[in-house]
């Protein structure tokens, strides 16, 4: 019997939550006590791969025998034996815990550039990269390629930054280039801080290696010895893997004094972020690595004259970095018909929220979001119907239902009112609140403001307290239009993008869901039940058996009644928490 | 106390850290930032202490004040405010008796605190019991991990 085995466990952080660490430890016991290492000429590994996106089935894992695919979802540590014994000894897959047809076209409709190598290599592993041809780009962008050839097929390919903002990367590589000085830095953003994405963390902790290969060919393009990958404390498993990944490249030679032995110097280091969604901003981030407040400036030049320590600097999100490697190796061209007109290539989106596929996905560039929603994500969860789709985080919007069929660009997605932004995109369906969605939001960007400047610092405060008010029943008239001749305001007076953008969710929620603002101001109403000072809970005495389940259940001792007779809630007592409505197993409590 | 400041500053001269750097390092030594940890440092390294507090207080991975022997993170995504995180929190403060103001139990127990996205959205709603993340979390699972914790000192 000699067979290749490899059994692929994931272990992104959403596989480690789901105790992905326990199953691979499983594996590596069962393959060791079974002493089948001998008898497979030791063929058979079981080995972490990074983030396959469907964290919904997690833990993951696929056992390949012999190039023959087969993937498990939802596994314990309890479940190895079996599979173990009946699949890899017996051959016989264990079917009732294989994946279903969902798996399979949750992938089929994608186009994999970035996250090729996500969930298929061991992420902490340089030689399980370099086996799938990695650092052949920078080798070879290194060794044979001028630094005006690489930009120029960078530029070529119509790479645009998948931070959120589209600017063509070429171009900043180009001017990178053209502006002289001895000391130059590469910086990359991981400073993911929108609420709801998660793309770049699933590719620092799935493929770390593509970035580092990304960034030493920007240092080569634009002539810089100095690097920094700013990451999210909030992302510790990332850290420890991009490190690990640095330490590799520096024994490989690949980073530091004279890589790839061409002469050429790059070091580079990772800057922990210290939680301030701001720092996502490029000004922010390099006053962060400096050590001060993280608070942007007015831009006055580009970051590519003077960045960080005022001196030239290229910064670039993770998800670009990593597109470039694959960029040299195939060309230009081939990037480019990934896409649209406009923007080439592919982009990652984390599909989340209501619908019943939740994970990391990647699409060219055009596709609609139908095909996103109904397609890759599988529809809505529970037969509901679909409300709205929140893109960009923040300092995007929700897109209703008739712009299903836009195709995804950064134009086209600012078109319907909304940004394209890094990625996030979260499901809404009927149950979700219009103005509960934009007041969360705020709240955010109100409480992540850096106070520099007014129209965001006092701007974003007020237009919070008038969806509090609307939110608890006190909502005025006039109040809509408050909110709007506010948003337009900060809209052109902030200073950075996050005070710019900060109003998107008020002001796209009202273009398309008016309706539910008025309701909460003229009938005092929450349309989808949300809105906890305008609903109440109460029994329906046909239904309730008495049971007793929401009497124990709730924490402020509201619900009075005695057993096998209907119960009621007391409106004075009641706080409106929801635990009886989620105890009920007879569907007994109702809110309206 | 001194004795690990002293290790710190070697590690801020050594390694050419700066203020963010080395109110991470006190932060993990000490769980919070105390205030005579800063004045200390400020005297040595030559930077007024209104700088560190400066940072310490724009950044949300930074705390003046001693936090629980166990920290609760409830994360507020967007896709777990969408799953209802926010009950969770709520709720959580009620279960531990917290005062309202304030995140950490007056026997300084446990924390309960917000992020603002750990970036675990597929497995939503997600909370941090001591930083091990725990998906698609219920009121439920998170009294019982409560009791665990209660039931181990």
């Amino acid at each position: 019997m000699k067979k290749d085995i490899v059994i692929k466990i994931c272990s992104g952080t959403g596989g480690v939550a789901s105790g992905g660490e326990g199953v691979l430890s499983a594996f590596k016991n069962a393959i060791s006590s079974s002493g089948m290492e001998a008898a497979f000429h030791k063929r058979c590994s079981a080995q972490k791969v990074g983030c396959r996106g469907f964290c919904s089935k997690d833990v993951l894992v696929d056992i390949i025998i012999d190039g023959e695919k087969t993937t498990y979802k939802h596994i314990k540590q309890d479940m190895v034996d079996r599979i173990f014994n009946e699949h890899i000894m017996m051959g016989n897959p264990v079917t009732e815990w294989t994946v279903e047809e969902e798996y399979h076209t949750f992938h089929n409709k994608q186009t994999k550039v970035v996250l090729s190598h996500c969930g298929e290599i061991d992420p902490e592993d340089i030689n399980a990269y370099i086996a799938v041809g990695g650092y052949e780009a920078a080798r070879k962008a290194v060794t044979s390629m001028d630094p005006r050839e690489i930009v120029e097929i960078v530029k070529n390919s119509n790479l645009r930054g998948r931070g959120g903002a589209g600017f063509p990367t070429g171009l900043k590589w180009e001017l990178g280039l053209r502006i002289k000085s001895d000391v130059k830095y590469v910086i990359c953003n991981g400073d993911e801080g929108d609420p709801g994405a998660f793309m770049d963390r699933s590719v620092m902790e799935g493929d770390p290696h593509s970035v580092i290969e990304g960034m030493i060919i920007c240092a080569k393009a634009t002539e810089s010895h100095n690097g920094y990958i700013y990451v999210r404390a909030e992302y510790p498993l990332a850290v420890r893997r991009l490190q690990m990944a640095i330490d590799q490249c520096y024994e490989k030679g690949f980073l530091g004094k004279n890589i790839f032995g061409t002469g050429l110097d790059f070091d580079l280091k990772i800057f922990q972020g210290a939680g301030a969604f701001v720092c996502g901003e490029a000004t922010a981030l390099m006053r962060s690595i400096e050590g001060k407040r993280g608070m942007p400036s007015p831009k006055l030049w580009r970051s590519a004259e003077k960045g960080l320590w005022d001196r030239p600097t290229v910064l670039n999100n993770v998800e670009t970095f990593a597109n470039i490697p694959r960029i040299i190796l195939n060309g230009a061209d081939w990037y480019k018909n990934l896409g649209t007109e406009r923007s080439g290539g592919t982009k990652v989106f984390s599909l989340s929220g209501k619908v019943k596929n939740t994970g990391l996905i990647e699409v060219p560039l055009g596709v609609s979001l139908r095909e996103i929603i109904y397609d890759i994500g599988g529809g809505i969860e529970g037969g509901k119907t679909f409300k709205a789709l929140q893109t960009g985080g923040p300092s995007g919007g929700c897109i209703p239902a008739e712009f299903l069929d836009t195709e995804v660009d950064y134009e086209s997605l600012a078109q319907a009112g909304s940004i394209m932004g890094s990625g996030g995109m979260v499901v809404l369906d009927e149950t979700s609140c219009m103005v509960n969605t934009a007041k969360f939001f705020l709240e955010f960007t109100q409480a992540e403001s850096c106070g520099k400047c007014t129209p965001c610092r006092i701007g974003t405060k007020r237009m919070l307290e008038i969806l509090e008010r609307i939110t608890s029943g006190k909502g005025k008239e006039g109040d809509i239009e408050l909110l709007e001749e506010l948003g337009r305001y900060i809209r052109l007076t902030s200073l950075c993008g996050l005070g710019m953008t900060a109003p998107n969710p008020v002001l796209s929620t009202i273009r398309y869901f008016r309706n539910e603002y008025e309701a909460h101001i003229r009938d005092k109403k929450c349309p989808a039940a949300v809105c906890k000072d305008l609903i109440t809970y109460s029994v329906l005495e046909d239904i309730c058996t008495g049971c007793g389940a929401c009497k124990r259940a709730c924490p402020a001792d509201a619900v009075r009644g005695t057993r096998k007779s209907p119960h009621r809630i007391d409106p004075d007592l009641c706080i409106k928490c929801g635990t009886c409505f989620d105890a009920c197993k007879f569907k007994a409590i109702t809110k309206s | 106390m001194e004795k690990t400041l002293e290790k710190i500053l070697d590690d801020y001269i050594s390694n050419e850290g700066n203020i963010i750097t080395v109110l991470q390092d006190i932060e993990k030594a000490f769980g919070y930032i105390p205030e005579e940890a800063v004045f200390w440092f400020s005297k040595k390294v030559d930077i007024p202490a209104s700088r560190f507090f400066g940072a310490a207080t724009f950044y949300s991975q930074f705390h003046l004040k001693p936090r629980g022997k166990n920290v609760i993170t409830v994360c507020r995504g967007t896709a777990c405010h969408v799953k209802g995180s926010e009950r969770l929190i709520n709720r959580l403060l009620i279960e531990l008796d917290i005062p309202p103001e304030d995140d950490t139990t007056a026997d300084h127990k446990f924390t309960v605190e917000k992020v603002n996205c750990i970036g675990a959205c597929g497995i939503a709603p997600v909370t941090l019991v001591n930083h091990e993340v725990h998906g698609k979390i219920t009121l439920d699972k998170l009294i019982k991990e409560i009791k665990k914790l209660k039931t181990s000192e």
